[in-house]
């Protein structure tokens, strides 16, 4: 249901580029992210806009500044749904082919 | 993985699709609890003033302290947090833990879990930053297919 937003969200460089701003420190605001950025204001809220709506970003009011949080729980959710499925059939086929190259050795 | 200080004040969202009552019950019930916090039984009466603890799943060992801060059911539970199962962790203060719950459309639920107060606390934010979202995602599990993720 929401995978297709989180997909979109990360299939941009600027985007990724503003969660790895927010992983090394979490917590800021417009101004701050905008100022790491060669990026105009309007451009820098368009993005987190969107990562915002796919739960990526979480904005949270503080005294009057809104600081913006990573949350990591959709790319948790991707990586249950999408990366743990495959790659463990992969690393159960290997096996499959140790045990069966091992018995007919 | 990144080198980076984990972060003093962490954010973890997600929606799930139940009413509030039922992630309410998913939070504070051990029954629950055991499926998605590693194996931990969450005891609390969520109470102001009541102890929060987690326990391990024969209830031999506590992980976790805390006490009850604030509680409007089945909207905000907040609580202490120290984590006793690593004695770097349990040397370190207290931080705080909020559980928010929001409903967000006919049987959705907003859940947005806050680790804050962790500025004193490095290894505590370390350890919690590798596990939230791990546990977040399993309770969203948990309420909406009754299974875990498994450990």
């Amino acid at each position: 249901m929401d995978d297709d937003r989180v997909f979109k969200a990360l299939a941009d460089g600027t985007r990724r580029h503003l969660l790895d701003r927010l992983f090394e420190r979490d917590g800021r605001t417009l101004t701050e992210l905008e100022s790491e950025l060669d990026m105009t204001r309007f451009g820098v809220m368009k993005h987190l806009r969107v990562l915002e709506d796919a739960g990526l970003v979480v904005a949270r009011r503080q005294g009057r500044e809104k600081l913006h949080f990573l949350n990591p729980v959709p790319i948790r959710l991707i990586h249950d749904r999408w990366i743990d499925k495959y790659t463990e059939r992969r690393v159960s086929a290997l096996a499959d082919l140790k045990t069966e190259l091992e018995e007919t050795a | 993985m990144s080198t980076m200080t984990a972060q003093a004040t962490q954010v973890y969202s997600v929606f799930i699709r139940a009413t509030p009552e039922q992630v309410w019950d998913a939070i504070t019930k051990p029954e629950f609890t055991q499926k998605y916090f590693y194996g931990s039984a969450v005891e609390t009466t969520a109470e102001p003033g009541t102890p929060w603890r987690g326990w391990s799943a024969d209830r031999t060992q506590q992980l976790v302290d805390g006490e009850v801060l604030e509680s409007d059911p089945p909207r905000l539970l907040r609580h202490t947090w120290r984590a006793l199962y690593d004695l770097e962790t349990a040397s370190e203060p207290y931080s705080r833990v909020s559980w928010e719950l929001e409903q967000a459309g006919e049987g959705v639920t907003k859940l947005t879990v806050v680790h804050d107060e962790l500025e004193h606390s490095p290894k505590t934010a370390e350890s919690v930053a590798g596990g939230w979202p791990y546990v977040v995602s399993g309770l969203k599990s948990v309420v909406e297919t009754g299974e875990g993720l498994g450990v």
